[in-house]
């Protein structure tokens, strides 16, 4: 069949983020691998039970922290329903300021624009702040394969880099490594160090600081994220904790920063909001110790040539989803990862993403599409903690579910159904009606009957229930229903 | 104030598997002065349907439910998900279905569907339900009461007034157990480490019986711990409430 020629083009789907955001293992499995790991399950504990508790402290003290969250939400709310007209100004804005704005539609645009800008410098040594989006992208290894040297300074990334391993957690990247690991890996992997060094943070600190300070001073390219991007006045944003992001935002010729469509907030008013939000959300902190703010360049003052990437990689299909879209509202606090009862004992690596945790088994998907990642949504009890001390009010239980559906929905199409589908079908068949529903029960307990032994409880169901019983024991179904009770003891029957 | 036209939505598990569950509840209002009405039309609320991503299938489910259910003043389950269900996603079921309708319908019966704590509590204005139950007990917040409901301390200010009760907290209370409908299945190994701690804070409390107001999730507790042989039992929070001196007198061990 063909369609009339209107004389518009054919919309074009928004294109799926890829990078680094869905692994090759699906959740379950790499879960049960992780479960296992006795040395991160000990650190994950004792890290996350100590945020929670600043974050708990710190967001009590705020008699105003709800009208915050509501603040927070509505803001960024707001932002995404003018999302074209924001980025447009500020493009304006940072362009008129003395930067260069480039757009990325996916990651693969963001890491050649990133490569060419660097490669136009001559310099093969680049300085990293922290940055969940060029990590996203994976940005190093694109870097790496074009002949630079990307070096991590943020501590935390700087060990995972050390420690050719993975970042696990949005804001503390090795947040699976202990102390005595973390001097393992710098006795190994960093220049210099001293095979006597301690495991006593402080002697571990000074390492990282020997070794980066060397790197700031020589590097002449840094590259970045940001945090805010304000619309109004085009300027970038940086909220940290150790002054190694100042280092690079300022001491070099080169500022390149890759940022999400999704980081733009209205007006330099709206960062009042957030900066209240975010430092208490993630380190527990009432405000983070260094907040950089800069609009394109200014001679004589910080880098001269600065660039910003701004990336799609999916985001504009999450903006299409209506229950979706209130994901890119998240600011990468990650309280919702410290809440987790999922995440605090599977860690961030069993999500193959580098957005882990609740957050993270809704973005990924979201990014990804559900078919590149369809065991994330399942990767949640659905218990609400992320919800509660989410400071931006997503709904992650919510979104999860829409989530399933559309995993559900892409298999509808298959000619044979899923086992699972069968099943599902076939109760809602037997719900549907009470006659069924009762023939069902009665099969039930004829069912579990053997299988308890006469007893009331099973200790072995058959698959896939064998997954239960695999540690936990199941109630025995009793020969008498509640509602056989009913009618034997009351006779009367309300339809 | 005129008597309230009650009815009893039991959950088709409660039903099927914890029929006891609903004779406490049933007895337990009843002693209150209340009729209950036993609906027979009405099956499940469509919860493991709408939670594992089958919200099409989930449709027909609502659709009985607020037909069976329309017209009585007050609707109460001895399940915190169940209602948590009904009064937080029926909306959004209502709204994948594009009936109208329906998503009237909805709105009319939804806000009368009462977790059996909320309705004790705030409708009927009692935490002193005359019960007697001389065990050691230690109470776990289900999480779709907690954050669901909001039932907050409610069940505890019922447990509070039994006579007898050595009521302990439970550490990390407000932690999931690891249930979570499919989710122990399809996750089978996350959910049981989640279990892991669970049982291991019930156990520190030297309780006897662990109660919550979800037999879900104290079907996942009381199965480990019955895995465990650990000594110590499940046992829902209506069938606490229900319990009275002359049970007791009777030999009858909940």
């Amino acid at each position: 069949m063909s369609t009339a020629f209107l004389g518009m083009p054919e919309p074009r789907p928004p294109l799926r983020g890829h990078g680094h955001l869905a692994g090759s293992t699906p959740f379950p499995a790499a879960a049960r691998a992780a479960l296992d790991d006795t040395q991160q399950r000990t650190n994950l504990r004792r890290a996350t039970a100590t945020i929670r508790g600043k974050r708990a402290a710190v967001v009590s003290e705020l008699p105003d922290w709800e009208e915050l969250r509501e603040a927070g939400r509505a803001i960024k709310s707001r932002t995404l329903r003018h999302l074209p007209e924001l980025l447009l100004r500020f493009e304006k804005e940072f362009t008129a300021a003395g930067g260069t704005v480039h757009w990325a539609r996916d990651a693969y645009e963001a890491r050649r624009i990133v490569t060419r800008l660097v490669r136009a410098t001559g310099q093969r040594e680049v300085v990293k702040v922290k940055s969940m989006v060029t990590q996203e992208i994976r940005l190093n290894e694109a870097l790496e394969r074009a002949g630079i040297t990307a070096t991590e300074t943020d501590l935390a990334e700087l060990i995972v880099q050390l420690g050719h391993d993975e970042p696990s957690h949005i804001l503390v990247p090795a947040i699976h490594k202990n102390r005595s690991e973390i001097r393992d890996i710098f006795v190994h992997e960093m220049a210099g160090v001293d095979s006597g060094l301690s495991d006593e943070p402080r002697e571990l600190a000074m390492a990282a600081r020997r070794h980066l300070r060397e790197k700031f001073l020589s590097a002449r390219v840094a590259i970045s994220g940001a945090n805010f991007a304000v619309a109004d006045t085009g300027t970038l944003c940086v909220v940290e904790s150790e002054g190694n992001g100042r280092m690079c935002l300022t001491l070099p010729e080169t500022l390149i920063s890759v940022v999400g469509i999704e980081k733009l907030i209205p007006t330099w008013a709206d960062l009042e909001v957030y900066l209240q939000l975010l430092p208490r959300s993630s380190t527990g902190e009432r405000m983070n110790p260094y907040t950089s703010l800069w609009t394109g360049s200014h001679p004589g003052d910080g880098p001269t040539d600065v660039h910003v990437v701004l990336l799609d990689n999916g985001r504009s299909a999450v903006l299409a989803d209506e229950i979706g879209r209130q994901s890119l509202a998240c600011i990468r606090c990650s309280a919702c990862l410290n809440v987790c009862p999922v995440y605090e004992r599977t860690g961030g690596h069993a999500y193959g993403s580098v957005y882990p945790g609740p957050i993270g088994a809704i973005l990924s998907p979201l990014l990804t599409g559900v078919e590149a990642n369809p065991t994330l949504p399942y990767a949640s009890s659905l218990c609400g903690a992320c919800y509660d001390v989410c400071p931006v009010k997503i709904n992650i239980p919510e979104v999860l579910v829409h989530l399933r559906g559309k995993v559900v929905d892409a298999k509808r199409s298959r000619l044979v159904p899923t086992p699972e589908q069968l099943a599902m079908r076939a109760m809602e068949w037997i719900f549907d009606d009470p006659q069924r529903y009762e023939a069902a029960q009665r099969l039930a307990w004829l069912g579990s009957a053997p299988l308890a032994r006469g007893g009331e409880k099973i200790g072995a169901l058959p698959p896939p229930l064998s997954a239960w019983t695999s540690a936990r024991d199941a109630p025995a179904v009793p020969s008498e229903s509640f509602r056989g009770w009913w009618r034997r003891t009351r006779g009367e029957v309300t339809e | 104030m005129d008597r309230l036209r009650v009815a009893l939505f039991i959950t088709c598990f409660n039903d099927t598997v914890f029929p006891e569950t609903g004779k406490a509840t049933v007895r337990l209002l009843e002693r209150l002065g209340q009729t209950v009405e036993f609906p027979f039309g009405q099956t499940c609320c469509g919860q493991m349907h709408f939670n594992t991503g089958y919200q099409a299938e989930c449709v027909p489910l609502v659709r009985r439910f607020v037909k069976v259910f329309a017209g009585y003043d007050a609707v109460v389950a001895p399940s915190g998900s169940c209602v948590g269900m009904v009064r937080d996603y029926y909306s959004r079921v209502a709204e994948v279905s594009g009936d109208l309708r329906l998503a009237d319908a909805v709105a009319e019966t939804a806000p009368r569907v009462h977790e059996l704590s909320e309705f004790l509590v705030d409708v009927l204005g009692v935490t002193d339900v005359g019960a007697y139950y001389p065990h050691r007990v230690t109470y776990h917040p289900t999480c779709h009461s907690l954050r669901l409901l909001r039932v907050g301390d409610k069940p505890l200010s019922l447990l509070r007034a039994v006579r007898g009760i050595d009521l302990v907290e439970l550490p990390a209370a407000e932690e999931c157990c690891g249930f979570g409908g499919t989710f122990a299945v399809k996750n089978a190994d996350t959910s049981v480490a989640m279990l892991a701690d669970k049982v291991r804070h019930v156990l520190d409390t030297g309780a006897e019986v662990c109660t919550a107001g979800d037999n879900s999730c104290l079907m996942h507790i009381g199965g480990g711990l019955s895995r465990l042989r650990a000594g110590t039992r499940s046992v829902h929070l209506a069938e606490i409430l229900a319990s009275t001196e002359s049970d007791a007198l009777d030999g009858v061990v909940r």
